[in-house]
């Protein structure tokens, strides 16, 4: 990318610059919901799009982006930013740093730190953080109190705080009696419960998925049937209420066999899938690297195959990383003792271009997973490149290459399971909230 | 050099026919040593060697730490407890702290699966498995493997039966791995329970009768049942174990063949196995521990002791 006026203001990620006047040449606008695919000059002025634009005034930041693509803002629906609480492990300003050099307008984060997200106060508090970055973070509020399972939080007073999602991700409802009463109070709110769909005590314990993996390394199984059972109760609150349910993260043949069929009944559930269930199966385990120990665990083959098509056919409505910090001591321990989990943010473009488009799927449809759904899902405005709209957008360089080098992480964790892997195609920058980051 | 092929004993999953063949042939020759009136040669001597052992374990700790003193090693031993563990020390930094002392192996026994591996990634000495959890106890495979090949002159068509807890044990998968690649049959008896998931992709027979398994094996190796599975719900009772799993005489006398009886240790006597077999005539218990000195010997030996014969006799 060439920038005819160079300003070195837009290259550093730690100071994204206002976005009063840009102009962006040549670059492939992908917008499919508003029918756009066409080379265009796009400006931006006073934070809002110009396509093709009469005039460019003067003193305007010029950049070439022939051969470059700008689409709406990439969202990331399953994000952990564990503050408070951890933040040895990530910030939420790290977080959100993790987010743009991934290609990001927008997160949500879950609310499984120290204390939980479970109150305004707190909620409020976190978006506070990210202010003064291009990223819209998106609190998914505690379902319970203290995500204890047991009390709902209120509800209303963190929907009129602008939440639109609960969940105590990390861990699901137990008790059905509560999930449903979550879901239909949620419901109520126009709000929904996003569920980790998980059997705690077939799980319990658990370090991998069970196969014959686990047993050959003698490691404590989690049955893919943990995960699945849950499924399937989620479905069945959900069509008894009437309340809509997501499902985090599915990892299961049989969980994509459910959700497919419970969306061919109309029950309204959506769900998410993320990069390593759809690229790695839990042979990965074999070397006890607990880069590849996450929850719900890698799974078969068979999973991994069932996963791939189910993201193709929009049974799974949503790509999201369930991106997941921890420091490298925590990680450097025996595998049964390391914590689940793996981050994301900054190779989830680079492994869907590399791995997806477009021998899966096309690239209109990576965006359906990616821009629209999960701000569906969230009753959020969707972003356009339709003259006149704000600014949210993702540019993208789909040929440049890389090997993922995890001491370049912008987050503060490097526990990636993609360390090594060459890909092709990498975030150029973002432009939201009258702030923009080119790199 | 070591006369493996590879530089650690850390499982025998990726060990080949031949090196078990190296193994249990250097064992043999090493067994003669210790029925020798003086019983130490020089071959480890200027090489240190530290226990380190994360879990309790008597037979294991002292087979080793014998065979080490046979060979002249300098040896070392670590418990975790009364040890920095106990005040929260990582295990890298553990492990860290001992190799910064020089050490050349590490025998170490962990609850963790895959600790020796991790070990055998983060230090340039030689790691031995001395069990990691439910993961693998190659020495004590070993050193069934060698009493075995004593007893039948050959592992290759034998029929072996692993009786009890499979899922929990480190002993069978190790025995599964290295009888298979020895050209041996194994059967898997046990409750259902205690049979984990996907164990048939390794090529063994499963059955829930022991009276079946009795009629058509050469050996039983008697698996030791822990006393709290019981209280996870694995299976009903103790009472009802025995009944239909553990090995009585009047059970072993069914057998159309004699059969020979391993038992791993320690033993619950009356649960898994009855004392008039484990004192029996087919018993090959005591015998395995001498072998497990001998396997040891050779193990440490063949991974540390470079390329020099082991003094003959």
């Amino acid at each position: 990318m060439k920038s005819s006026s160079m300003n070195p203001k837009y290259a550093s990620i730690d100071h994204p610059a206002p976005a009063r006047s840009i102009y962006f040449e040549g670059a492939r606008l992908i917008d499919p919901r508003s029918g756009i695919d066409q080379a265009a000059g796009l400006l931006i002025r006073d934070g809002l799009i110009s396509v093709n634009p009469q005039q460019i005034p003067e003193g305007t930041d010029r950049f070439d982006l022939r051969g470059h693509w700008i689409t709406p803002g990439w969202f990331d629906l399953h994000v952990h930013l564990r503050e408070p609480g951890r933040e040895v492990a990530e910030t939420i300003v790290s977080g959100c740093h993790a987010a743009m050099a991934g290609g990001f307008t927008g997160v949500a984060c879950m609310p499984n730190t120290d204390p939980p997200l479970d109150n305004a106060g707190l909620v409020g508090w976190v978006r506070d953080q990210a202010k003064g970055l291009p990223i819209d973070v998106h609190v998914i509020a505690a379902a319970t109190r203290e995500r204890k399972g047991k009390e709902l939080v209120d509800m209303s007073e963190l929907v009129e705080a602008g939440v639109r999602a609960f969940t105590d991700d990390g861990s699901p409802i137990r008790s059905s009696a509560v999930l449903r009463h979550a879901m239909e109070y949620a419901n109520m709110l126009g709000a929904r419960i996003f569920e980790h769909a998980e059997d705690s005590e077939l799980v319990q314990g658990g370090a991998m998925n069970e196969s014959e993996w686990s047993t050959s390394l003698g490691l404590p199984g989690m049955p893919a049937i943990g995960e699945t059972i849950d499924v399937v109760r989620c479905i069945l609150i959900s069509e008894y209420t009437g309340a809509a349910i997501h499902l985090c993260h599915v990892s299961t043949k049989e969980s994509v066999h459910w959700i497919r069929e419970a969306k061919r009944r109309g029950i309204r559930v959506t769900a998410e899938v993320c990069p390593h269930h759809l690229l790695l199966n839990d042979s990965a385990c074999k070397e006890f690297d607990t880069n590849f120990k996450m929850n719900p665990p890698l799974r078969a083959e068979a999973d991994r195959l069932a996963c791939i098509e189910g993201f193709r056919d929009g049974t799974l409505d949503v790509y999201c990383t369930d991106h997941a910090p921890h420091p490298w001591e925590s990680k450097a321990q025996e595998f049964d003792v390391a914590p689940f989990g793996v981050v994301g943010l900054e190779t989830a473009m680079g492994i869907a271009l590399t791995h997806f488009v477009p021998t899966m799927m096309d690239l209109n449809t990576l965006l359906e997973r990616v821009v629209y759904a999960p701000r569906a899902i969230l009753a959020q405005p969707v972003p356009s490149l339709v003259s006149g709209a704000p600014a949210n957008l993702t540019l993208i360089d789909p040929d440049a290459t890389m090997t993922v080098d995890p001491a370049t992480f912008r987050s503060r964790s490097r526990n990636t399971a993609f360390a090594g892997w060459p890909l092709k195609g990498k975030a150029m920058g973002v432009v939201n909230r009258g702030l923009a980051y080119i790199a | 050099m070591s006369l493996l092929s590879h530089k650690h004993m850390l499982g025998l999953r990726d060990y080949s026919e031949q090196d078990i063949t190296i193994i249990l042939d250097t064992a043999e020759r090493m067994r003669e040593i210790l029925d020798r009136p003086v019983k130490k040669v020089p071959t480890l001597r200027g090489v240190t060697v530290v226990n380190l052992f994360f879990e309790s374990s008597t037979r294991t700790r002292t087979s080793f730490e014998l065979a080490e003193k046979r060979l002249s090693a300098d040896t070392l031993n670590f418990s975790a407890s009364g040890s920095a563990v106990e005040k929260g020390e990582t295990l890298l930094d553990t492990a860290r702290n001992i190799e910064a002392m020089r050490i050349d192996v590490v025998v170490m026994r962990h609850k963790s699966p895959g600790s020796p591996h991790f070990l055998a990634r983060h230090l340039d000495s030689i790691i031995v498995n001395a069990g990691d959890g439910r993961h693998e106890h190659p020495t004590q495979a070993l050193l069934d493997m060698l009493t075995l090949r004593e007893k039948f002159g050959t592992l290759k068509g034998l029929r072996v039966c692993l009786v009890g807890d499979i899922l929990h044990s480190r002993v069978a998968m190790s025995n599964i791995v290295g009888l298979k690649t020895m050209g041996a049959n194994v059967v898997l008896c046990g409750p259902a329970t205690l049979i984990p998931r996907g164990i048939e992709r390794f090529g063994v027979e499963i059955t829930h009768s022991l009276d079946d398994a009795i009629q058509h094996c050469d050996a039983l190796n008697i698996l030791r049942i822990q006393l709290e599975r019981q209280q996870s719900g694995l299976f009903p009772s103790l009472r009802e174990y025995q009944k239909y799993f553990g090995l009585t005489r009047e059970r072993l006398d069914k057998a159309p063949n004699p059969l020979t009886v391993l038992h791993p240790g320690p033993i619950n006597r009356g649960v898994e196995i009855t004392s008039d077999v484990a004192d029996g005539e087919h018993s090959v218990i005591l015998r395995q521990v001498t072998n497990g000195v001998a396997v040891r010997m050779a193990v440490l030996y063949l991974l540390a002791g470079g390329r020099a014969e082991p003094e003959s006799k």
